[in-house]
């Protein structure tokens, strides 16, 4: 496939793919010299029309470690501001010759708008409130990474559903592995027909935990307040929060997981921030190898039949 | 096995090449004659390296995996010590990646391969390009004193200047001939082509 | 100049008949069969084709002045006339906005000599800012009859409370006739930040949505100030399901309500918004299967007056813009009687009534429009091919701009000639300049 713009494109198959190479990178990372010339020629442009360190580093690093040249574009400096069009700048950094294009972007659907306008390939870091598959592939793989299957899995998703691209992609990928996925949020924080997403919905937490294999966290931002949707974060973090006390409700064999940055004391009390059952800095360590598969396979446009054998 | 019934049988959502099928025609060894000539080959190693010290097997995935776990039996059994045995995928090393695509293998080189005499082995010997990329990828992990390669079959038509240390048979092939090479034996025959063109529409 | 349409049916005061029709200068002289033809006449070969009273469309996006980018009056009367309309009631959102009598002015005499009557309508608040009266009296003295701040609806219920009432007074100086206040129904705080409907799609999407209730809640509003004030109220694009309801149950009481529904809301749901294409923006949004069923039977039962196109030219580099950035609107003037046809189970009598009649009656040019082909009516008439086929392209539409959502639909119904005036504005499916 020429792009990677939502985790329904991929299917179960392309998911067990990605995760099949991504075990191939994680033994490269794991090498004395992380690299490998993989993509070397190949030009991939990085485009952030929203900033997100974390993602664009974890992004480039992965380019850098399979010899890619890396192109930078970012909104801020470019000519976005100045009223360009969304395709006349996309035209603009394909003309300079790129193989690939990674796109964050603040509205939903501006990868697939991309995708229609240029040959190299899209790959979507994440759009609006729509889709982040990539984080969704190393999340998958963190869990996955842990010997779990996915069959009947039950993960709980917790905070912003709404406002989540996480959120979307998540259940996406978790219900067509086979995991049973329930939202936990007050319901101004669960988009209207939530149950067009295809999971369950709680709005007790305290109720859920027990019956949790995998909580994820999502991050809860200060505008909400401002937007009426919940009183005070204090409130939501009395409510929804995983305290030490709702901590000691999960099983020990848990899985506690947070796309990041996590807000402390809001999402999650300092206290279980370093409990053993967090996986958040594995999640960030696979962000880069499972990023790798992405950009390997995406990248890999097979033609002729391999004849050396 | 590298020559498998079905080529790229795993790049199904990513692979964009078209689907073989191996045709045998003629059988060119048993499964008695890869096992004596394995055997034949253990003891050229033997020889050759004064012995088995600091000596490591690393098979070329898919097809060289076998084969060096095979040879690292036969020269434990000679000698009666253990022989470490490695794999390495090396797609990431290849020159022609946007022509050909498989998923990748783990590479599996638990030991060091520094100062060590490493055994590339593998089944078929052709172009030479697999193994010049197996080189690459060998050398990342370390300076190995040496670096020796051992095949099952030679069929020829080298495109680069490498050449087996240990040579099982040597097959003249054409081109066009494909050769299947497993423990249970080496086939001559043809592929087939099953399927044309991209397995589905990217958009 | 004489012109023998013959071989034709037309829809006159008794429905569709088999009917030749003579025009000479601006009015048909006669109507039926075997008719005495000057020699002079020229013949107009309509056999098999339809002729009607030429469409009125109460709502279109002209753009001049301020965004002749987009369309011009010249070119938006051009795409008017080649979709089989004779009048054209232009919306006053115009830059700058039409809201006193000189721009009033100025639309009229850039609108002389095109091939459409262009007629102004004329905003309710200064810059449809939805503070400060515009002069509504001046106005409506140089016959302007239809006020709207159309694009925005009109957020304070007393502002809009003043606003019916001084209406109600101009009939002093319109002689009787109705000032007609188009509504925008949109109430912004529950829309705003939303660019689709708020729905299933929406969530899917992940896209902010615009909820029914940001229409209907403005609707109920504004009946219940008609209710108390006697102002005539018609309801610009309907697209909900509650919407059309609602208006339903206002008839029934007997309030002077009128409504529009546009050709995209009857047409297309939000799920064509899956794509992200811009295109598919617009406001009111494309909303759901049950809103679009709903309007149908309300166009079907009279609920819904009339069909209006809510033409919104933007120029194609505008909507290469992400989804949210991209401006709401779509074409429609070329494409909506076909659509009309293609997709509404009607019959052509009631298509006539909703596209033709009812608009020209609220707009009051009904002495010149909308009315049966019969002897002794202005010769504004549409020739139509009912069954010829023919596919959308935005490229090839006279708009200066291409958004048409139907790109590469296959519709059926084809305008081949179009009278203004007893002149000949489109021939054999070509404008005539």
């Amino acid at each position: 496939m020429k792009d990677l713009l939502t985790i329904a494109d991929l299917g179960a198959d392309g998911i067990h793919e990605i995760m099949h190479a991504a075990d191939s990178f994680a033994e490269v990372c794991q090498r004395p010299i992380p690299k490998v010339p993989a993509l070397r020629g190949k030009t991939i442009a990085s485009m952030f029309f929203e900033d997100s360190t974390r993602t664009r580093t974890s992004f480039e690093t992965a380019a850098k470690r399979l010899s890619a040249d890396v192109m930078n574009f970012s909104a801020s400096s470019s000519s976005v501001n100045k009223g360009e069009s969304l395709r006349d700048t996309v035209e603009t950094i394909e003309a300079m010759g790129v193989d690939a294009i990674i796109v964050r972007h603040r509205s939903s659907g501006a990868p697939q708008q991309i995708s229609r306008w240029a040959n190299a390939s899209v790959i979507n870091a994440g759009d609006g409130w729509h889709a982040h598959p990539t984080q969704s592939l190393l999340d998958v793989y963190t869990i996955r990474e842990e010997g779990r299957s996915f069959e009947g899995l039950r993960i709980a998703i917790v905070g912003d559903i709404s406002h989540s691209r996480v959120a979307r992609s998540n259940i996406e990928a978790f219900t067509l592995l086979g995991a049973e996925v329930t939202l936990v949020a007050p319901p101004t924080l669960l988009p209207p027909y939530v149950e067009t997403l295809g999971a369950k919905v709680s709005h007790d937490i305290d109720t859920v935990l027990a019956n949790t294999d995998v909580l994820y966290l999502l991050r809860m931002q200060n505008e909400r307040m401002d937007q009426a949707l919940v009183p005070s974060l204090g409130e939501y973090h009395r409510a929804f929060g995983l305290t030490p006390d709702r901590a000691r409700k999960l099983a020990d064999s848990a899985l506690i997981m947070h796309p990041g940055p996590m807000n402390r004391g809001i999402e999650i009390s300092p206290e279980v921030v370093d409990d053993p059952r967090v996986r958040v800095l594995n999640q960030v360590t696979n962000g880069v190898i499972v990023r790798m598969a992405v950009l390997y396979l995406v990248l890999s446009t097979a033609g002729a039949d391999r004849s050396d054998a | 096995m590298v020559d498998a019934e079905l080529r790229r049988p795993r790049a199904s959502r990513f692979g964009r090449g078209e689907m073989t099928r191996f045709v045998p025609h003629t059988t060119v060894l048993t499964a008695d004659d890869v096992a004596r000539a394995l055997k034949r080959m253990a003891h050229e190693i033997i020889e050759r390296n004064s012995g088995l010290d600091d000596l490591v097997l690393i098979g070329l995935e898919r097809g060289g995996v076998p084969i060096a776990q095979a040879l690292g039996e036969a020269l434990s059994s000679i000698e009666n010590v253990d022989v470490e045995v490695g794999s390495v995928d090396a797609s990431f090393h290849r020159d022609d990646i946007s022509t050909t695509h498989i998923l990748p293998e783990v590479t599996r080189i638990p030991f060091s391969v520094t100062d060590k005499h490493v055994v590339l082995c593998d089944d078929v010997l052709f172009t030479g390009r697999t193994v010049r990329a197996a080189l690459d990828a060998v050398t990342d992990f370390g300076r190995p004193k040496t670096i020796q390669l051992a095949v099952v079959v030679d069929r020829g038509h080298r495109e680069l200047p490498i050449r087996p240390d240990y040579i099982g048979k040597n097959l003249p092939t054409s081109r066009n001939e494909s050769v299947r090479v497993s423990l249970d034996g080496v086939e001559l025959g043809s592929r087939e082509v099953l399927e044309q063109g991209t397995r589905e529409s990217d958009q | 100049m004489s012109f023998f349409i013959h071989g034709g049916s037309i829809v006159g005061p008794k429905g569709v008949e088999r009917a030749d029709v003579l025009v000479t200068g601006s009015s048909i002289v006669a109507v039926g069969l075997d008719l005495p033809v000057p020699n002079s006449a020229r013949h107009i070969d309509a056999s098999g084709q339809i002729v009607m009273p030429g469409l009125v469309d109460l709502h279109a996006h002209l753009r001049e002045p301020g965004n002749e980018e987009a369309e011009t009056i010249e070119t938006g009367a051009r795409g008017a006339a080649l979709g089989g309309y004779t009048a054209v009631i232009a919306m006053p959102n115009t830059d700058p906005t039409t809201d006193s009598p000189s721009i009033v002015r100025d639309v009229l005499a850039i609108a002389e000599g095109t091939l459409c009557e262009i007629v102004p309508s004329a905003a309710m608040t200064v810059g449809r800012e939805g503070t400060l009266l515009t002069p509504m009296g001046e106005l409506a003295a140089m016959g302007v009859r239809i006020f709207t701040d159309d694009g925005r609806g009109v957020q304070d219920p007393a502002l809009m409370r003043s606003i019916m009432e001084y209406a109600t007074g101009l009939e002093a100086i319109t002689g009787g006739a109705p000032v007609v206040l188009a509504q925008h129904c949109e109430v912004e705080a529950l829309s705003s930040g939303g660019h689709m409907h708020e729905g299933e799609w929406s969530t899917r999407l992940g896209m902010a949505g615009q909820p029914a209730e940001a229409e209907t809640l403005m609707m109920i509003r504004d009946i219940a100030l008609a209710r108390r004030t006697g102002a005539r109220i018609h309801f610009q694009h309907v697209s909900t399901a509650e919407g059309v309801e609602i208006i339903r149950a206002a008839k029934a009481e007997g309030l002077a309500i009128t409504a529009e529904a546009t050709t995209h809301h009857f047409t297309l749901t939000d799920a064509v918004c899956s794509s992200y294409n811009p295109v598919f923006k617009v406001h009111p949004p494309l909303r759901t299967d049950a809103d679009v069923a709903a309007l149908r039977l309300g166009l079907a039962d009279g609920t819904i007056d009339c069909i209006a196109t809510d033409h919104a030219p933007h120029e194609p580099h505008t909507k290469e813009f992400p989804f949210d950035q991209a401006p709401a609107g779509m074409l429609g003037l070329e494409s909506a009687l076909a659509l009309a046809l293609t997709e509404l189970d009607l019959p052509i009598e009631r298509i006539v009534e909703l596209m033709s009649t009812r608009p020209a009656e609220i707009a009051g040019i009904n002495d010149r429009h909308g009315n049966p082909v019969e002897t002794g009516q202005r010769a504004n008439l549409t020739i139509v091919d009912p069954n010829a086929e023919w596919t959308v392209a935005g490229a090839a539409m006279a708009s200066r701009s291409h958004n048409t959502p139907y790109e590469g639909r296959t519709v059926r119904g084809k305008v081949q000639y179009t009278f203004l005036e007893g002149e000949l504005t489109v021939e054999q499916g070509k404008a005539t300049r």
